[in-house]
């Protein structure tokens, strides 16, 4: 086995965790309903590949068969949140998030 | 037999609610038939009971039904009747009958013709009750109906805001006597565990040895409703304010029957009091201190009506002071010949003041003696009746009264003289009502004399008020008998001759002018002491300032009501928790999803660095 391939675990989940804090920055600060919806998949992303990672390291198939869950769950999610984005295109007018905000107070 | 006994409280009640009912949509004759003949027949009722009880001669009962039954404490609804029940009986239907028909032309140009009638129904239901009851919570709540009788009679013309006040006045006031009278009630189930009044005198006497203290309680707080309901010594002040309803209500209720309760309940409950002299002592001092208080008070007075109510004070007074001596039966006879003669004064105060237009001022009438003769001679009756003059009904009840507190071995001759002074002053201010008010020169002139539904009535009282003396009450059954009257010679020749003096002065002074008092009340010292005798010995003046302005005060520190605002704190507490956690909810969805994962955050940095971790 050439030792130079194997790329160190903590490169791997460094790269989740820049992922997911990019995919938080995205739900945070974006407005538009669709970007919120692609930033949740970058952090869904990013929990995937930490599966993963951490699955290549000990050697074993759970990190994977975790990440075909979370790419199941995803897919739901994504549907479900197209939908409510339809929803909210014809209540509002508008994409913008911060529109739907009448159950204040 | 005696089953038909429940139908005599029943009748005034149909017909109270059939006047209730229709609200006032009756044509007034019809009104005055119903009102009327539902007294009337429950006085036939009474008839029939009176041949019944007087042949059998045995008391008569009459259970309807078992009230409550809980524990143990199980309070029939039952009639009893005995020779005192008969007696009272006799008077409220009888005196009752004769105050309605006079009613029925008296207030006949009164927009509320059926509604007074309607109270005065429910009045004498609830009074029969009272006397029919054969345990001490029915009578209470004949009591309290009679209670609500007179609140809802002398506000009768409620559109005056003084009357409503009086009304307002006697409800509270009697109100503090029935709470001491239900306290003595609770105390006597407690320890005698009935109220039924044979088995709960039984009871006493094989219980309580003589002047044991509970008894006495008890007593004193019976007492304490007895003094409320009859106006005596001290709660006597709503009386004379009372006299702002129609004058045939204070004829009726604060003259002839409600009033003279409280001597019933002391009288149904004499074989108790027997067992405490103390109490009985307690009895006749106020009987003698309120007779002789409300005499004097009753001389200053120039309101035709506030002096017939203070000499009702110091009637009962009388009756109280029989009691208290042991003597049940002159006190009961002093009821039933004050029924009749202040029943008829009221009912002649009516008929003049009908025919002055409501003019209560004595000093403003005069000389009425030639143009209401009907009027005139029931006064001059029923006054030589109330001052005692020999040979009227009064002459023989006040006579037995005073002949027994001579005897009474507690105090004796000390009562008998406050009673001789008290029937002095009676006898004065009764005939100074006369004088001044039949006598003299005319200083108001009379109209609409009265018809003959008024004067009716007026006369058969007369003849009771005359000849009343004579009947002689059936009670010998009910009260121990007296013991030999042995009084002294001189004693028997002083009492009847006392009241013969008060009219002399009062002829002396009011009528001939031939003794000038003037001199005498213009002093200081007589216009200081009319002025207090004339405020009923200070006595309202004395509750405004230590009770009712006291409380006044602490009800208006505490406006804001302080348990209330205890509970209020709680809610302004959790209002403001909810003002501050209110902001959170700003419904942005990122605001929430920052501080999502802030929260997240913190609680994987404490589970980080606290060392807690123990990951596998």
């Amino acid at each position: 086995m050439n030792e130079a391939v194997v790329i160190p675990m903590e490169h791997g989940l460094l790269l989740a965790a820049i992922l997911f804090l990019i995919g938080l920055l995205g739900v945070l600060v974006r407005r538009n309903i669709i970007l919120i919806l692609m930033s949740l998949e970058i952090m869904l992303n990013a929990c995937g590949l930490a599966f993963i990672v951490a699955g290549a390291h000990w050697g074993i198939a759970d990190g994977q068969i975790m990440f075909m869950l979370i790419l199941s769950i995803a897919a739901a999610e994504v549907s479900v949140g197209l939908g409510l984005l339809l929803q909210v295109h014809r209540r509002f007018g508008s994409l913008d998030i911060d529109q739907a905000s009448r159950m204040r107070g | 037999m005696a089953d038909y006994i429940y139908l005599i409280p029943l009748l005034p009640l149909i017909g109270f609610l059939l006047l209730f009912a229709t609200l006032g949509k009756l044509p007034k004759a019809l009104v005055a038939v119903v009102g009327v003949g539902s007294v009337a027949s429950s006085a036939v009722l009474v008839l029939l009971t009176s041949v019944e009880f007087l042949t059998l001669r045995e008391p008569l009962s009459n259970t309807l039904y078992t009230w409550i039954n809980v524990g143990g404490f199980s309070p029939l609804v039952s009639f009893y009747v005995d020779g005192l029940t008969l007696t009272m009986l006799s008077v409220i239907t009888g005196v009752g009958l004769l105050i309605h028909i006079y009613s029925s032309l008296f207030m006949l140009d009164d927009k509320d013709y059926s509604r007074f009638f309607s109270y005065m129904n429910l009045f004498v239901s609830a009074m029969l009750v009272l006397v029919l009851a054969d345990n001490l919570l029915l009578l209470f709540v004949g009591w309290e109906g009679v209670g609500l009788c007179s609140y809802l009679l002398v506000g009768f013309w409620h559109e005056d805001s003084a009357n409503g006040a009086a009304a307002r006045k006697a409800f509270i006031v009697t109100r503090v006597g029935d709470t001491a009278m239900a306290i003595g009630m609770f105390l006597l189930f407690v320890h005698l565990g009935t109220l039924d009044f044979a088995p709960m005198t039984a009871a006493a006497i094989s219980q309580w040895p003589e002047g044991s203290p509970t008894l006495t309680i008890a007593c004193l707080l019976l007492l304490g409703g007895a003094v409320g309901k009859s106006a005596q010594l001290p709660l006597q002040i709503w009386l004379p304010d009372a006299m702002a309803g129609p004058t045939p209500v204070s004829a009726l209720i604060h003259a002839a029957t409600m009033v003279t309760a409280g001597v019933y309940l002391i009288a149904r409950t004499h074989e108790i009091f027997l067992l405490s002299p103390f109490a009985l002592n307690t009895v006749a001092t106020v009987g003698a201190a309120t007779l002789l208080m409300a005499a004097f008070t009753a001389i200053t007075q120039h309101d035709i009506k506030r002096i017939l109510a203070y000499s009702t004070i110091s009637q009962i007074g009388y009756m109280f002071l029989a009691l208290g001596v042991g003597a049940w039966a002159s006190s009961i006879f002093h009821l039933m010949t004050h029924a009749f003669f202040k029943a008829l004064l009221f009912l002649a105060a009516g008929a003049v003041i009908y025919s002055l237009h409501h003019e209560h001022n004595i000093f403003k009438m005069g000389g009425l003696r030639k143009k209401l003769p009907v009027a005139f001679w029931s006064f001059l009756i029923g006054s030589a009746a109330l001052a005692a003059l020999p040979f009227t009904s009064g002459f023989y009840s006040k006579d037995a009264i005073l002949l027994a507190a001579y005897e009474n071995a507690w105090q004796g001759p000390l009562l008998w003289a406050i009673g001789l002074l008290g029937a002095l002053l009676t006898s004065i201010y009764s005939f100074r009502l006369v004088f001044i008010v039949f006598f003299g020169e005319v200083k108001t002139e009379p109209s609409q004399p009265a018809g003959w539904l008024m004067a009716a009535p007026l006369l058969v009282l007369c003849l009771l008020a005359l000849v009343g003396g004579f009947i002689v009450i059936p009670v010998m059954d009910v009260f121990p008998a007296a013991t030999g009257p042995a009084h002294d010679g001189l004693i028997a020749i002083i009492t009847p001759a006392v009241p013969i003096i008060g009219v002399a002065i009062a002829y002396l002074i009011f009528l001939s002018h031939s003794v000038d008092i003037s001199t005498w009340t213009n002093s200081k010292m007589g216009k200081t002491l009319n002025r207090f005798w004339f405020s009923h010995w200070a006595m309202d003046w004395f509750y405004d300032t230590f009770i009712v302005k006291p409380y006044a005060w602490m009800a208006n520190v505490n406006r804001m009501d302080i348990v209330d605002w205890c509970y209020n704190f709680t809610a302004d507490v959790i209002r403001l928790l909810h003002e501050l956690t209110i902001q959170s909810q700003t419904g942005q969805l990122r605001t929430y999803a920052g501080v999502m994962v802030l929260g997240l955050a913190t609680i994987v940095a404490i589970a980080l660095f606290s060392g807690g971790g123990t990951a596998p």
